[in-house]
């Protein structure tokens, strides 16, 4: 530490030569103090606004609102890192499931003639509660639980009791 | 005259206990049902000798079925005398000759087998006569498979047994036990290469390594008990039983018409029978792996589209590459891209889409899928761009604020000295 | 004449002795002499500790306890909270520099001395403030609810339940029931944002309550020299001299926490699962590494007794005479002054090589 002398000094201020250069250093001192305080608060100020994404309700995923959906068909959203499927079946009713096919991974797609869901890799087919019922698959589609809440379709992984 | 009487019924007790004892004990025998032949065949050496633990994994003894039942004889008889005699009918060691029809004597007996399974098939006889080993053996070839080659014979298991010889992971290897062996199989004239062959093939490799049971092995192309090699115009309808749209899109294609008149075996012919490897983008095209150069010259029609087609298989193979590099590198850097991710199956989808619908073998129509992944990987790569300008924007912003914090320390240094230099 | 500073001074004046408090102020002196710069590190240990109250609070703004939704709650955080990565990082990394400039300030006041008379307990309220530090740290590890800190948390409520007699009950108190489940995340961030908040703020001002009312301490040999020697003595003013001094090593500490950040975001990880097993090589973080491995190179059994309990026996009696250190250091009846030094430096040593050893072992 440089040898100060705070407490022993009783010395008047420095000579007016010094003062541009008092200046200078208090000028410097100010700009980088609002220079780092700038780059402290920019982005705290940033993070306290809320995004604009809409977030998560637990771990339901907001797969579709209802007027966009129409009865016998279907539409891929994003559950979690996986596609999943919502169907709505002829009568009415939503069903919800991964879209990953059990057999090699492709994304399954519905079919509304034969009211199926449908593999396009090799043909492999699910029936609308996603259990395998023709071709390579070996295992049914995950199911899902479906809520509507209002306009909003919700899905979440089945709860287990 | 009461005490005679009393003297009667209390006979007839006793008897009615006496029998109803004997009756039990000869239910208890039956349900047991006694094979007096293990006592000394399990004790017996090769061949004579079977063991009574392999017996008893045979599915016939499971069902309560005694050696007797095939080769005759009293099998509840302790005297070998009496056990073996013509007179019970023992037939001893069966001729290899009369083994289909001896199965069949039950086997093809629907009365019969409905009692023990009724979802049997009982024609298994009727198919074995017209398939290549039934007609060797009509015509008395001792070589030829009959039913215990395939099925084993004392430790004969149900096909559903994973240890059965004809469970879907061993039929290759029990088929393999003739037809790889070079010397047996030298009057017919026929390769013994195939299941050398199959071992390379990806059916192989999916039925024994990842254990998947709808994997071909050889009686799903040449039937089981009708056991005959497809026909050349047969072979794609084999193949279509699983894979049914290469085989729409083949049917479609202009090769169908050329192959079936250049004798042609289908699928046979690009793929091979018995050593299908892995598909890869390189058979398509006219470079050194092509199998297209087989037929076509460069620079024919047929050449042109094919180099076309394997140009855009390898180009969304390419973009599908970068983007995932792409996005890899931005993960490892700590950026979030699991939405893009996401997004890169479906690009991974079509290029899986898209080497299906070569078999139609149109570059026109390839085109339409491989163009619908291209839109996603530019979608993809685009995000891992982003991604990287934003971890290019963080470090500059890093920069700034050290900047910034430089000025300050400077300062502040500046500003103590001149406070103490009083 | 009236500006505004001016008639605020003023108004305050009017209301608070202000030229009391000022000259207060002007009287806090710090000693100057070649182990001075060891001053630094107890505020230090201060500003990291308001890094992390402040970057705490932004997260909280975000941040949802509960099994199933903390982890997304950082994954949102990182990805799409406006610089919640920056935030998120700076509080982890804080963690780790918080802890290291805690052990750091008290070996330095133990081989300064600094703990003596009348400082006692100073001491015992710092030595308690590090008991905190490391519980904010393990609580805080489980909160993002990945892999690594369920397993760590898993392994890490698991040893003192060897504690005989009240091992159990203090792992049910920890675990908030029997196994690691959200109401074990619940329960720490409990502790995490509330009560170890509030025990560290009362503790904090004791702390500074008892530093501002003893006054800087002058290690012996130093105060010695001063005193045959009264002219050597060398002071400098607190404010603003050595305030001044302090801000340039907070801003040095701020320009470090934002390269580590930007530079090494902290990672997500994955998700925990509770019925996968533990990844291999699962180890806490750093700072308990040195407990963690040395029970792991416990026997089973020693001295006929169960090894990891006399390990965790030990680690308790350790602490225990840690806190305890100014009343055991004494030079009559027995001279265990001379032995303080030496033996820190042993009990130093054999962290730091038991922390590498732990990193590096597989």
């Amino acid at each position: 530490m440089s040898t100060a002398s705070g407490v022993n000094a009783t010395a008047p201020q420095s000579a007016p030569a010094n003062l541009p250069r008092r200046r200078f250093v208090n000028i410097l001192l100010g700009t980088g103090l609002l220079a780092s305080a700038a780059s402290f608060l920019y982005p705290i100020l940033r993070y306290l606004v809320p995004p604009k994404l809409p977030d998560l309700a637990g771990d339901a995923v907001l797969a579709a609102r209802v007027p966009e959906m129409k009865p016998n068909t279907a539409k891929t959203f994003r559950f979690g890192t996986r596609p999943g499927l919502l169907v709505e079946t002829a009568t009415g009713e939503y069903r919800a499931m991964s879209a990953t096919c059990t057999h090699l991974g492709c994304t399954v797609q519905y079919r509304p003639d034969l009211r199926e869901i449908w593999c396009a890799c090799h043909n492999g087919m699910y029936d609308l509660n996603g259990r395998n019922i023709s071709g390579p698959p070996p295992r049914p589609l995950e199911a899902f639980e479906v809520q509507v809440r209002g306009d909003d379709i919700f899905v979440r992984r089945k709860q287990e009791a | 005259m009461n005490r005679v009487r009393g003297l009667v019924t209390w006979r007839r007790r006793a008897g009615l206990v006496l029998a109803a004892l004997l009756v039990c004990s000869g239910l208890m025998v039956f349900a047991q049902t006694k094979n007096s032949c293990l006592d000394c065949h399990s004790n017996l050496p090769e061949p004579l000798g079977v063991s009574a633990e392999t017996y008893s994994q045979n599915i016939h003894a499971q069902k309560g079925l005694t050696c007797a039942a095939c080769h005759g004889g009293d099998a509840s008889a302790d005297d070998p005398e009496k056990a073996m005699s013509r007179a019970a009918g023992w037939k001893g060691k069966i001729n290899r000759k009369q083994i289909p029809e001896l199965c069949a004597s039950c086997h093809a007996d629907a009365e019969r087998m409905k009692k023990y399974n009724p979802g049997l098939r009982v024609d298994q006889f009727q198919q074995y006569k017209t398939s290549v080993h039934g007609m060797k053996w009509a015509k008395d070839d001792g070589k030829v498979a009959v039913c215990t080659d395939c099925h084993g014979v004392h430790d004969l298991r149900a096909p559903s047994d994973p240890r059965s010889t004809v469970h879907p992971t061993n039929i290759a290897t029990t088929c393999s036990h003739c037809h790889a062996d070079a010397e047996y199989m030298k009057p017919y004239g026929i390769k013994t290469d195939q299941f050398a062959n199959y071992e390379q093939s990806v059916h192989h490799d999916a039925m024994v390594v990842r254990g998947d049971l709808s994997a071909p092995t050889c009686t799903t192309c040449h039937g089981n008990h009708g056991a005959t090699p497809p026909g050349v115009a047969n072979v794609t309808a084999v193949c279509s039983n699983c894979h049914v749209f290469q085989a729409q899109l083949f049917e479609t294609s202009q090769h169908k018409d050329v192959f079936a008149t250049m004798g042609l075996p289908g699928c046979v012919t690009c793929h091979s029978n018995h050593a299908i490897k892995h598909p890869t983008d390189e058979m398509i095209g006219t470079g050194p792996k092509a199998v297209c150069t087989n037929c076509h010259i460069v620079g024919d029609a047929g050449a042109t589209q094919a180099e076309a087609m394997h140009n855009q298989l390898t180009e969304l193979a390419a973009a599908i590459a970068a983007s995932d590099e792409l996005l890899g590198r931005a993960e490892r850097q700590g950026m979030e891209v699991s939405q893009a991710k996401l997004q890169a199956a479906q690009a991974r989808d079509a290029l899986l889409k898209a080497r299906v619908t070569v078999h139609a073998f149109r570059d026109s129509e390839l085109k339409r899928d491989t163009d619908a992944g291209l839109a996603v990987t530019r979608q993809t790569h685009a995000a891992g761009e982003k991604a990287m300008e934003e971890w290019k924007f963080r470090r500059v912003g890093l920069g700034l604020s050290v900047v910034a914090i430089a000025i300050v320390l400077v300062g502040l240094g500046l500003y103590i000295r001149n406070l103490e230099q009083k | 004449m009236a500006s505004p500073a001016n008639s605020i001074r003023q108004w305050l004046d009017e209301r608070f002795p202000l030229d009391d408090l000022k000259a207060l102020a002007q009287k806090k002196k710090v000693p100057l002499h070649r182990y001075s710069y060891w001053y630094f590190l107890g505020g230090m240990t201060l500003f990291l500790f308001g890094v992390q109250a402040l970057t705490g609070a932004l997260l909280l703004m975000y941040y949802r306890p509960g099994a199933d939704e903390a982890f997304e709650s950082v994954q949102f955080i990182m990805t799409q909270v406006q610089f919640g990565w920056l935030v998120r990082s700076v509080h982890s990394w804080s963690a780790n520099l918080l802890v290291f400039m805690a052990f750091a300030h008290l070996f330095s006041v133990l081989f300064l001395r600094s703990y003596r008379k009348p400082r006692e307990l100073t001491w015992v309220s710092g030595i308690l403030l590090l008991f905190l530090m490391l519980g904010f740290g393990f609580s805080g590890y489980l909160l993002p609810w990945n892999t690594l800190s369920y397993f760590a948390t898993k392994v890490g409520t698991e040893i003192p339940a060897q504690i005989p007699i009240i091992g159990r009950p203090v792992l049910l108190f920890l675990r908030g029931g029997e196994d690691i489940t959200g109401s074990t995340l619940t329960r720490l961030y409990g502790f995490h944002v509330a009560i170890l908040p509030a025990v560290a703020t009362l503790l904090i001002g004791l702390h500074l309550a008892l530093i501002q009312w003893f006054g800087m301490s002058v290690p012996p040999g130093i105060e010695a020299e001063w005193q045959t020697r009264p002219e050597r003595k060398r002071e400098i003013r607190f404010f603003p001299n050595f305030v001044l001094r302090e801000l340039m090593a907070w801003y040095v500490a701020l320009g470090l926490l934002g390269a580590l950040a930007a530079l090494f975001p902290w990672s997500l990880g994955v998700k925990a699962d509770p019925f996968a097993s533990a990844p291999a090589g699962i180890k806490p973080e750093w700072y308990f590494l040195a407990m963690f491995q040395t029970l792991k190179l416990i026997p089973a059994k020693l001295l006929g007794m169960d090894g990891e309990m006399l390990g965790i026996l030990t680690f308790g009696v350790i602490g225990a005479v840690a806190l305890l250190l100014p009343f055991l250091d004494q030079e009559k009846p027995f001279n265990t002054r001379r032995w303080i030094p030496g033996l820190a430096c042993v009990f130093l040593g054999y962290m730091t090589v038991m922390t590498v050893y732990g990193w590096v072992a597989k």
